[in-house]
């Protein structure tokens, strides 16, 4: 998870020889000289990190045993009210979820990716786009998916996919503020079906007129239904029309088909058996329909509810319960390439021959993938994993950005929460001080991990 | 028959990585459609919508954002941190590493490893304290104290990089150089940093880059009339909705530089985000 650059890419340098002829100083002196020199060099450095990140730690870990006003010492208070408050224990457990969802997922789909790229042309072009987003800033990636998820089908684009993938499966054709002239031969349920009041028998015509149609709603292939409802049925057959029971102009008669009334098409018609739905069909565009080979016997015919639900709108992507989920799909879209990029650097020094002797004995793509690939693949794995959790735990602008403002509570992390508690409108430096060592102590083992890394690597 | 499985799976392979390359493809065009639109149009359809009718598409949202003061401003701003902030990491870490990589001074093992050991510590745990330091010192709210946040916390994993990297050139050719009887200095700004080249630039980058799309620091350390470009549309994000003529061009116009830098050094950029992926 440290700097990959530093190990892989090394200095390429000329060696000259060496020149003749030192300057004598005296050991001694030029050593001395050597050490005030060195200090020169490495003290800017030495005092801003002295300033600016190791005392602020210190501080920090001091501040978290002191109340809010900072002056009355409260031993570990804070840390316990840390796992009582509700705001801060929502933010622990929105940080476990990240943890635990976004760099599996994001390794996982790095992995795949990277196996597959290999296998087109265009691998450097692809590789160039996903990771095209790490270069935005989380502001900007912010407001990008607070645009795609907007509720609203007509502005988020994300809804307006899932519409129309809904309405292309389960039919667009509805009539949400249809209702039917109930009265005679009509009843209405109530979970809003309309159905015959009587018994009806095989042979006879059963017509439901219907008012309160947008026009809007009647589809352009839609025809008058005159013509049809003068169709009769055969013994064995219940024919209708389900048809708009109102002639532009006023001059039709309620219950009566006039001759322009238009058919309704699309809509659901079931043929109902002691409470048991037997058959079902849908309207043709002039709004006729018929059942056939229908054995003798009482019936009720039915419009069901589904024909008036108001149209599919989408999910709220920024609600309370998906709000998460969404962030982590906006982190999914900024970190991918990064995975896949890593995850490739690693595939491609996988030892060649190994892969073609088991395509030899006759492996197929998946067993070499799972047998070889990610087996060997491990040690790259866990890197990217161990580096995506230390990124998850600090991610901030993301939610701060996409989560809206009442919502905002519902998405709180460990980082945003720290934020709020101090400086937004909290104002309780101590517990946000617990906090921030919290998010601290979350790191140790990445930290001792690199410390260890790096010692052995000097051996 | 195996050939024409393979085939096929090839095919399906790259009907899936196209999908997935337009999925990822979406989200940045629709932020730049959406810049490109008046907010009547905005509000009576999805930006999709305006592809069907381009004539909708006209670049006033972006000479209505120029003449924006505050906006304008902040742009500058950014500059202002973002360049020096770079400037001075690099230089500072570029000093430290030689001093850690070459030069004997006392307590060079140690701190190196505390070095190496704050590679991964949070910002946020640095907010405060700094915070009520920068008041003391009447840095809070300035430039100056935004750009020395962003050093500071730029260090550690500057300075591993450089030390690792000044540490693989050969002994013999600073030797070399040392018996000609040049300087520390000297060696440092004529040996060290042409050979340090492609270090010192993915290094670069990857700090311009973290310091340009900067939000958290700023939003706490810079006022308004510091304030970057990030936390000047962060402001406008509270009327999410009314003003996507104003946001989606702002956002458009912070994420251009740092696009621009991705194309141009895709090999440097990518290293050093890989290498600094720690932070």
């Amino acid at each position: 998870m440290t700097a990959t650059t530093a190990t892989t890419v090394t200095a390429k340098a000329a060696v000259g020889p060496p020149s003749p002829g030192t300057p004598f100083v005296s050991a001694r002196r030029r050593r001395r000289r050597g050490r005030v020199v060195a200090l020169l060099f490495a003290f800017p450095a030495l005092l801003l990190l002295g300033a600016l990140v190791v005392y602020p730690v210190l501080f920090s870990i001091g501040r978290s045993f002191f109340d809010a006003s900072g002056n009355r010492f409260v031993g570990g208070d804070n840390y316990v009210e840390m796992f009582q408050d509700p705001a801060t224990l929502k933010a622990i457990r929105n940080t476990v979820i990240w943890v635990v969802v976004a760099p599996a997922l994001l390794t996982g789909l790095g992995l795949i990716l990277a196996v597959l790229v290999e296998k087109v042309r265009w691998a450097t072009a692809f590789k160039l786009l996903l990771f095209m987003p790490m270069a935005v800033s989380f502001l900007a990636a912010g407001i990008i998916f607070r645009l795609a998820y907007d509720q609203d089908p007509d502005k988020g684009v994300l809804n307006a996919a899932a519409v129309s993938l809904h309405d292309t499966f389960s039919g667009t054709s509805s009539y949400p503020t249809a209702r039917a002239r109930t009265g005679p031969g009509l009843v209405a349920g109530k979970d809003g079906s309309y159905a015959t009041s009587k018994a009806v028998t095989p042979g006879s015509t059963v017509v439901f007129p219907m008012v309160g149609v947008l026009p809007a709603d009647i589809p352009d292939n839609a025809s008058p239904a005159y013509q049809a409802a003068t169709e009769h049925p055969a013994s064995d057959e219940v024919r209708g029309v389900v048809y708009l029971d109102f002639t532009p102009g006023g001059a039709g008669t309620p219950g009566i088909i006039d001759r322009q009334e238009s058919g309704l098409p699309g809509m659901k018609v079931e043929a109902v058996r002691d409470g048991k739905t037997v058959a079902s069909t849908t309207t043709a565009s002039d709004g006729s329909y018929h059942f056939t080979h229908l054995s003798t016997g009482s019936y009720t015919f039915k419009l069901p509810a589904s024909n008036f639900a108001p149209p599919y709108q989408g999910l709220a992507w920024l609600g309370p319960t998906l709000v998460t989920p969404a962030i982590i799909g906006a982190y999914l879209w900024i970190w991918t390439g990064f995975a896949m990029v890593l995850i490739g650097a690693g595939l491609s020094t996988l030892p060649r021959d190994a892969l073609e002797a088991a395509r030899m004995d006759g492996a197929n793509e998946w067993q070499i993938f799972r047998r070889i690939t990610v087996p060997l693949l491990a040690p790259v794995l866990t890197v990217v994993f161990v580096t995506l959790v230390i990124n998850v735990l600090k991610v901030f602008d993301l939610v701060y950005i996409i989560a809206p403002g009442p919502v905002q509570e519902d998405a709180t992390v460990l980082a945003t929460q720290m934020w709020l508690v101090s400086f937004g409108g909290g104002n309780n430096q101590g517990l946000g001080s617990a906090i921030g060592v919290l998010l601290l102590l979350l790191v140790v083992p990445a930290m001792v991990f690199n410390v260890r890394r790096f010692k052995r690597s000097q051996r | 028959m195996n050939a024409v499985r393979r085939g096929l799976g090839n095919g399906l392979v790259q009907v899936f990585l196209v999908v997935i390359g337009l999925v990822w493809l979406t989200p940045l065009a629709g932020l730049f459609v959406s810049s490109l639109r008046s907010s009547e149009d905005t509000a009576e359809g999805g930006w999709w919508t305006a592809l069907a009718s381009p004539g909708q598409l006209s670049f006033d949202n972006y000479s209505a954002l120029l003449e924006n003061a505050g906006i304008t401003q902040a742009f500058f701003n950014t500059v202002l941190i973002s360049v020096p902030a770079t400037l001075l990491v690099v230089l500072i870490a570029a000093l430290a590493g030689y001093a850690f990589a070459w030069l004997d001074f006392p307590g060079r093992e140690p701190l190196f490893l505390l070095v190496v050991a704050l590679l991964v510590v949070p910002i946020q745990i640095g907010l405060l304290p700094v915070a009520k330091l920068f008041g003391q010192l009447g840095l809070f709210g300035t430039i100056p104290g935004v750009v020395l946040f962003h050093v500071a916390y730029g260090l550690p994993f500057a300075i591993f990089l450089l030390r690792n990297y000044f540490a693989e050139i050969p002994k013999e050719m600073l030797e070399a150089a040392r018996m000609d009887g040049g300087s520390e200095w000297r060696i440092f700004v004529q040996l060290v940093i042409p050979v340090g080249r492609p270090a010192i630039a993915s290094l670069a980058i990857f700090q311009f880059l973290w310091v340009w799309n900067d939000l958290l620091v700023a939003l706490l350390f810079a006022d308004s009339s510091s304030q970057p470009l990030t936390v000047a549309l962060q402001s406008q994000v509270r009327q999410f909705g009314s003003n996507i003529d104003v946001l989606a061009p702002g956002a458009f116009l912070s994420l251009i530089v740092p696009l621009v830098v991705f194309f141009a050094f895709q090999r440097h950029f990518v290293q050093g985000v890989m290498a600094g992926s720690v932070k």
